[in-house]
């Protein structure tokens, strides 16, 4: 083995390297070499879904589109909890926002996703108190701080996220605070997975798992869906020379015929996955029958509510009778619906780029900074690696 | 929301079950609860929104490392045969 040009990471890991290590162009132009050889013996085109968003930019911010043959397609899932909320379940956030003496709370670029009517920003300049977390505990102190109020969480995510609320939850127990609830809108990524492979016409033959998902659940929640749609799954972490193995991992057990779960991201990624965590969630919830996701439609036991012991926090219960609960679909003009299915691209959309943009969006693909939409306007026409 | 970045444990509050990370330059405390690991300053860990959600394993990822340099060479030479 010759040393390493820079010297740096031959014994010891710096931080540094789990950034750039994992970014460099040489290997990533290595593995697309790799990846051309091998993709020549594909007896037929692989369609590879990424299921998660990050892996989306990923793809577009570097290029990656580029340097992968014509056989090797990307397909963009389901896999952005923003993306995947139905209209209705941000209708329930607005008007709970809108009653007297409530405090909304909730992660991320869900503020800026439109219900029926508006968004939650909308709510908010309208008056409601609607506030962005970085931290779900910081629910904590303002519960406390403001005790004649009822603050309500809006939970949103995949089994990543899950876990944080269950310790949001574990803490305002001990500390006895009665005014902090929850909306509880998290979601399970399996049940996706079938979901999208149930449509006849989709193309999907394999699958990149998204690793942020797996370090809390484990590769061992994708080996069911691998056996059923004889699909290989390759758990991968985010940096652009992660994609680009798992992609030539994809490629060549797609070549061997193997229908089987590896995991590219083993620096962070066991088969068992985060224990501590995963019996936390399942103190605090249970399987819902049916949630109803944006794009998708209804999924059997695709989400997680609040078990009954926990009733009192469960704002859906509390407000039940004042929460709006009627279906609503999409612009019609929108196809984010079909993108998250695995049928369209967002290039086919006739609205993308047009009528909807980043500060203009008709549908979630488009707002969230993890959609697919999103990430093909930003990053679209990047050729080159860095 | 869901990117978790790499981090480095810089400093231990067990009191709070909290940890301090650098992420390149940015430091921030978050919360442990997730971690049943032990966890010593010097460490990587993976950060999601206020949260470690666990260890990462540095002889693995130097493994990576190693033969991603490996490829890359290999393919350099057979460039320049």
């Amino acid at each position: 083995m010759t040393e390493p040009a820079t010297g740096e990471m031959n014994s010891s890991l710096k931080l540094k390297s789990l950034y750039e290590g994992f970014r460099d162009a040489d290997t990533i132009r290595a593995l697309a070499a790799r990846i051309g050889n091998e993709a020549k013996k594909l007896s037929a085109p692989l369609y590879i879904m990424e299921v998660c968003g990050g892996h989306t930019h990923t793809i577009m911010k570097y290029g990656l589109l580029g340097l992968i043959p014509d056989n090797v397609k990307f397909i963009h899932g389901p896999g952005c909890p923003v993306c995947v909320m139905p209209k209705e379940r941000i209708d329930q956030a607005i008007a709970l926002a809108n009653m007297d003496d409530v405090i909304l709370l909730t992660l991320g670029d869900m503020i800026r996703v439109p219900g029926s009517k508006g968004s939650l920003a909308q709510a908010r300049a309208n008056g409601a108190d609607v506030r962005p977390l970085y931290d779900p505990l910081d629910a904590l102190a303002i519960a406390k701080d403001n005790p004649n109020k009822t603050v309500v969480f809006f939970a949103i995510g995949f089994e990543t996220s899950t876990p944080m609320t269950a310790v949001l939850l574990r803490e305002a127990e001990r500390a006895a605070l009665p005014n902090l609830m929850f909306h509880i809108n998290h979601v399970l990524v399996p049940p996706a997975i079938d979901a999208v492979m149930a449509e006849p016409a989709t193309k999907v033959n394999a699958f990149i798992g998204p690793a942020h998902v797996s370090v809390i659940s484990g590769a061992k929640i994708y080996r069911r869906a691998a056996e059923a749609h004889h699909t290989p799954v390759v758990v991968s972490g985010f940096e652009p020379v992660d994609v680009m193995e798992s992609i030539l991992r994809l490629v060549e057990l797609k070549n061997h015929a193997e229908s089987v779960v590896e995991v590219q991201y083993s620096r962070a990624v066991s088969e068992q996955g985060n224990l501590t965590a995963q019996a936390l969630v399942d103190e605090y919830f249970e399987v819902r029958d049916s949630f109803r996701w944006r794009g998708l439609g209804p999924i059997p036991q695709s989400a997680l509510k609040l078990r009954d012991k926990y009733a009192h926090r469960d704002a859906e219960i509390h407000f039940g009778d004042r929460l709006p609960v009627q279906e609503i679909d999409d612009h019609k003009a929108c196809q984010c619906g079909d993108i998250l299915r695995g049928l369209a691209n967002p290039m086919d959309c006739k609205v993308f780029g047009r009528g909807c943009t980043p500060q203009t969006p008709l549908g979630s693909c488009m707002v969230s900074s993890e959609g697919a939409c999103n990430a093909y306007y930003r990053y679209h026409g990047v050729q080159h690696v860095d | 929301m869901c990117l978790s970045v790499p981090s480095e444990v810089v400093a231990l509050h067990p009191d709070e079950q909290a940890i301090t990370v650098d992420t390149l330059g940015v430091r921030r405390k978050v919360s442990r609860h997730l971690l049943s690991d032990e966890i010593h300053i010097g460490d990587y860990v993976l950060i999601h929104i206020g949260f470690a959600m666990n260890k990462i394993d540095k002889e693995d990822a130097l493994e990576s490392l190693k033969l991603y340099r490996e490829i890359a060479q290999k393919l350099e030479a057979e460039n320049h045969d």
